[in-house]
């Protein structure tokens, strides 16, 4: 053991990613898969059911279908903004995922931790300045496409994200008071174990409020409905994506689902105790399936709420963001902040 | 996109068909139809897309607000001339391979409507893939018409200089067995 060598080190890291990125397109697959049978489920509808067995093999032929579709590119837009802004919002969304620990630390080869690609000790910081990357994609896309209803629903979507951004960065504050740190690492560890034997030491149970409101943010940061105004078909045909097909519409996509995965994970990591569970002390590889499990609920609770909530109208969107949810956030870092200082913070 | 093949050589051919077969699983398998409804027919179509019949059995129920995303245009009802060069626009504005349902009678021949103001059909204005009759059709109906669509995808051939005729194989084959 002891100091790995630059060159494992390297090698480590590089397959890790690796490893990462396909578990994370697989997952964006499966996700939609998920997305088309637990919505269908929740329609009393059955779903995709007849390509392959329970319809597994419905995400390839959707796959194969959108790669042999013509490549196109309207007149007139702008050609290079136009190919790269679905590489940055995939990008964005696959790049947060680094600093996420889906594992325990304890697993390490030569002292590189396997369960996690970077561990930079303002993780949450990380975090959140790549997930607003994602915004130029969305933005850039709509502004090159040369077309009034993309333009339209890019500024759109640029609003509502950058309004839902600080709710959620007020909702991580709360976090980061109660456990002293930015290093996602830490925040974790200090979830495990369990108050009175029974109860997990889980943030959530600490800042409830704060769990609700990262759960909006993240709703509406994700362009998920009720929040899926950027995409409401009757104002704006298909939103910023409109004149996207083929492939490169797949990478608007593969985005959004990858953002969602992304979101789930940031939850679970802060309020939901991230890797812990029974016996992950003994079998450190079960950390990686307790994680799993938890952000397969969250996505189920994402769909669950895009069946059963109306889309809300654009300025209710803006009254809830900035009148509500930006007031209780701040009161929730005010009664936390006075909180820590009464009881000590770092649990 | 087409592939010069050499008939001759049989490793050639059989990769090209397996690989053919494979695109065209792929196509008949995510027919995302565009959300674009004309008339009363709409109403059937929409219902083919809900809980009692489902189309998203077969992985068509995406029905995309947006012509770049969709590969089947159902013209649900009559085609007045106002809306024909609305249509044929959306038609336009879908990538390739793009196919198209003539859903009812007006928009397979003009139905009732044999007036001034009505196409006689819509494939005046679009090539038309499936017929679908009725007034309106059931979402049964509708549904045989998006089975018929799979079938005439999966029997195209992407990647050759020529479209699959079954006609013009047929009669070859008529011709070997005479010339035996």
């Amino acid at each position: 053991m002891g100091e790995a060598p630059l060159w494992a080190w390297i090698l480590i890291t590089v397959v890790k990613s690796l490893v990462v990125a396909v578990a994370l397109l697989t997952g964006f697959a499966y996700m939609t898969w998920l997305e088309r049978r637990v919505l269908a489920r929740l329609n009393a509808r059955v779903g995709p059911n007849r390509v392959g067995p329970f319809g597994l093999l419905q995400p390839l032929a959707d796959g194969i279908k959108l790669f042999f579709k013509e490549d196109f590119q309207p007149a007139g837009s702008e050609s290079w903004l136009y190919l790269i802004a679905p590489g940055i919002t995939m990008f964005a969304a696959l790049v947060a995922f680094a600093v996420i620990p889906f594992g325990p630390p304890g697993a390490q080869l030569w002292g590189v931790p396997l369960f996690q690609i970077a561990d930079p000790n303002a993780g949450i910081l990380v975090l959140l300045a790549v997930t607003a990357v994602g915004v130029y994609g969305i933005i850039l896309g709509g502004w090159a496409s040369n077309n009034k209803y993309s333009l339209l629903g890019s500024l759109r979507s640029s609003a509502q994200l950058i309004s839902y951004e600080l709710t959620v960065g007020l909702a991580l504050v709360g976090v980061i008071l109660v456990s002293g740190t930015l290093q996602l690492t830490e925040i974790v560890a200090q979830q495990q174990g369990t108050w009175f034997g029974v109860l997990p030491k889980w943030n959530v149970f600490i800042q409830p409020l704060g769990f609700l409101l990262f759960l909006i943010g993240a709703n509406a940061e994700t362009n998920r409905a009720p929040f899926d105004l950027p995409e409401a078909e009757q104002e704006l045909v298909a939103g910023y994506h409109t004149e996207y097909g083929g492939m490169k519409f797949a990478g608007f996509f593969v985005g959004e689902y990858i953002n969602i995965i992304v979101a789930s994970s940031v939850a679970v990591t802060l309020f939901l105790g991230g890797w812990g569970g029974p016996f992950v002390e003994q079998i450190p590889v079960l950390g990686v399936f307790w994680f799993i499990l938890k952000i397969f609920a969250f996505a189920f609770l994402f769909i669950w709420l895009r069946a059963s909530v109306p889309r809300i109208r654009y300025d209710q969107l803006m009254t809830i963001g900035w009148k509500v949810l930006l007031i209780l956030a701040l009161v929730n870092v005010y009664v936390t902040a006075m909180g820590v200082m009464a009881f000590g913070g770092g649990s | 996109m087409a592939i010069d093949v050499d008939d001759s050589n049989p490793v050639m051919t059989t990769t090209l068909d397996k690989l053919e077969e494979f695109i065209t699983w792929g196509r008949k398998n995510a027919v995302w139809p565009m959300q674009f409804g004309l008339a009363c027919c709409a109403i059937e179509m929409m219902g083919m897309a809900a809980a009692r019949f489902d189309v998203s059995r077969f992985g068509a129920e995406l029905l995309r607000a947006s012509p770049r995303q969709s590969d089947l245009i159902i013209v649900s009802g009559r085609p007045c001339q106002k809306m024909a060069p609305v249509i044929r626009n959306l038609y336009d504005q879908m990538l390739e391979p793009k196919y198209s349902i003539a859903m009812g009678d007006c928009a397979s021949c003009g139905g009732i409507f044999n007036n001034y103001a009505h196409l006689q059909g819509v494939d005046k204005i679009i090539p038309v893939d499936v017929y679908v009759p009725g007034c309106p059709p059931t979402p049964e109906a509708l549904m045989q018409g998006i089975f018929m669509l799979q079938d005439k995808i999966g029997r195209e051939r992407p990647l050759r200089e020529t479209t699959h005729n079954p006609m013009e194989e047929l009669e070859r084959r008529l011709a070997e067995l005479r010339a035996n």
